[in-house]
């Protein structure tokens, strides 16, 4: 890789240990996907915030490089464990609340803004178009590369880390102008948000940096969150472009046989002991849609939702979290489905959900089975 | 080559065939490999020259590299094959000097064999 005289002194640890380890990380990065130089981007969004996924060793680094790091650019938190307001309710361990706490105040120490958040496009103010930066939660570099014209690529917990304390990244994939050679033709009629969940997984498997899709129609939130999740957990796929794409492109279907594949793969259980929703977490035009859909209606069993926590005060400014509490929901902020401590198989046998992102971890890391069911069905199937 | 963290080291080689999941199967205060069905099994990375196929599992294990480096059982440097982005920034966290070869020279590397590894030699692998 081509260094400046800067990044080379930095390398060298001219400018401190921090800065030395940070431009280690970029630079091993940047050597292991071709990247010729580094360049400067504008914000970065951290994974490696959840005390259930960074364990004692994450925790333990943090608080070490807390004492001297601070973040060069906008930096902007993934969701940790709790929503601390009713954490009590969940029956954490105290060491896991502590630990958690120390991740949090070690962010914070750094200048990272606490939001605590796998939404960050949908609840700050987007920069302009064709701006590089560094996102490390998978559905967020997704919709920031296909939605908000964007550009970073999907990065991990360190690059994001070490792009957040130095304002630079590799400069490599999906950075550089980008043709994807693979087009997924859409055959499902009337999709739904699970339907589209499914296609994003499906992406994920058989794409490699970026896919275009073709046959989608105009898609609600809901549903464009739905396939980015789903896109980020199946693989390392992440861009998609609306379009038949290059007529050179090696064209795949996604019809009823695959759907019904990814379904079997996720779907292990007939009906769920509760309800999550949120995975991504939901975002304020969502809470306000489902608060109309349970006008006069509440749910038969628990139902978590998840957001961020400017929307769940929004929420309750406007009147929303009565009006779901009424409903029977349990809301909660800074935190979510994916990878959440606070559903554990000693309670839950099954979890019923329209998030495939929440699916897939549910099954994979908290060992639940699931049940999937678009948020209509859900709420006509477990509500009265 | 390429050089994915820089560094000038000498040391015995301990080589395996099987990629290496830092995270659970390596362990962090002795760097013993605990994985059954590891060629490498109950043997310590320690103060070795680990040269692997690559490393697979969740980017955590960055992490763990870290963790078994503060705790002074961690390799001298790595070699691998293929390029991973957990054991690339895991080294780099850990300052772990880290190189990527072909298949030819990976064959050539066998456990036992005493080297000098320095980065920013023109012919980085030597035997001695």
């Amino acid at each position: 890789m081509e260094l400046t005289k800067e990044e080379e002194s930095a390398l060298k640890g001219e400018q401190g240990e921090i800065m030395q380890m940070a431009y280690r990380i970029l630079i091993a990065t940047g050597e292991a996907t071709d990247a010729e130089k580094l360049i400067p981007i504008e914000w970065a969004h951290l994974s490696g915030v959840n005390y259930n996924t960074i364990g004692d060793a994450g925790e333990e680094f943090l608080s070490g490089i807390s004492k001297n790091a601070r973040v060069k650019v906008k930096t902007t938190l993934n969701p940790m464990g709790f929503d601390i307001d009713n954490v009590s309710n969940y029956g954490l361990d105290d060491n896991f609340i502590s630990k958690q706490l120390s991740i949090r105040k070690s962010y914070e120490t750094m200048g990272v803004t606490p939001s605590f958040s796998c939404i960050p496009y949908e609840i700050f103010d987007m920069p302009k178009e064709g701006t590089q930066v560094s996102f490390a939660e998978s559905n967020a570099a997704i919709h920031a590369n296909s939605f908000d014209n964007l550009k970073t690529n999907k990065e991990s917990a360190f690059s994001a880390l070490a792009s957040a304390i130095t304002g630079k990244s590799p400069y490599s994939s999906l950075r550089k102008e980008d043709s994807p050679n693979l087009t997924i033709r859409m055959k499902i009629d009337n999709p739904n948000e699970l339907t589209y969940g499914m296609l994003g997984f499906f992406a994920g498997k058989v794409g490699n940096n970026s896919v275009n899709i073709s046959g989608v129609e105009e898609m609600d939130r809901r549903s464009c969150k739905a396939l980015c999740g789903g896109m980020g957990t199946s693989g390392t796929c992440a861009k998609f472009l609306f379009g038949d794409g290059d007529p050179g492109c090696e064209k795949v279907d996604f019809d009823k046989k695959e759907m019904s594949d990814i379904h079997d793969e996720l779907n292990t259980a007939e009906k769920g002991d509760l309800i999550t929703l949120g995975s991504p977490q939901l975002g304020l035009e969502e809470i306000s849609d489902l608060t109309s859909k349970l006008k006069g209606r509440s749910f038969k069993k628990r139902c978590m939702i998840f957001c961020p926590r400017t929307v769940k005060e929004q929420a309750r400014k406007i009147g929303y979290t009565n009006e779901l509490e009424r409903a029977g929901c349990e809301i909660l902020a800074d935190c979510c489905t994916c990878l959440t401590p606070l559903i554990s198989k000693e309670n839950v046998d099954s979890v019923t959900t329209n998030s495939i992102k929440g699916a897939y971890y549910l099954k994979n890391s908290n060992g639940v089975d699931v049940n999937l069911k678009s948020l209509s069905q859900i709420i006509e199937d477990e509500t009265r | 080559m390429k050089i994915l963290v820089q560094g000038k080291i000498q040391g015995i080689i301990l080589k395996s065939q099987h990629s290496i999941n830092f995270l659970g199967t390596v362990d962090k205060k002795t760097g013993i490999i605990s994985d059954k069905n590891h060629d490498l099994f109950d043997k310590s990375i320690k103060d070795s020259i680990l040269v692997f196929p690559n490393g697979i599992g969740s980017s955590v294990g960055a992490y763990t590299i870290y963790s078994i480096k503060s705790n002074n059982a961690a390799p001298l440097a790595m070699i691998c094959q293929k390029a991973d982005l957990t054991v690339a920034t895991g080294c780099a966290l850990a300052n772990i000097p880290l190189v990527v070869i072909d298949g030819e020279e990976f064959s050539s590397l066998q456990t036992g064999q005493k080297i000098s590894l320095d980065t920013e030699s023109s012919n980085p692998i030597t035997f001695l």
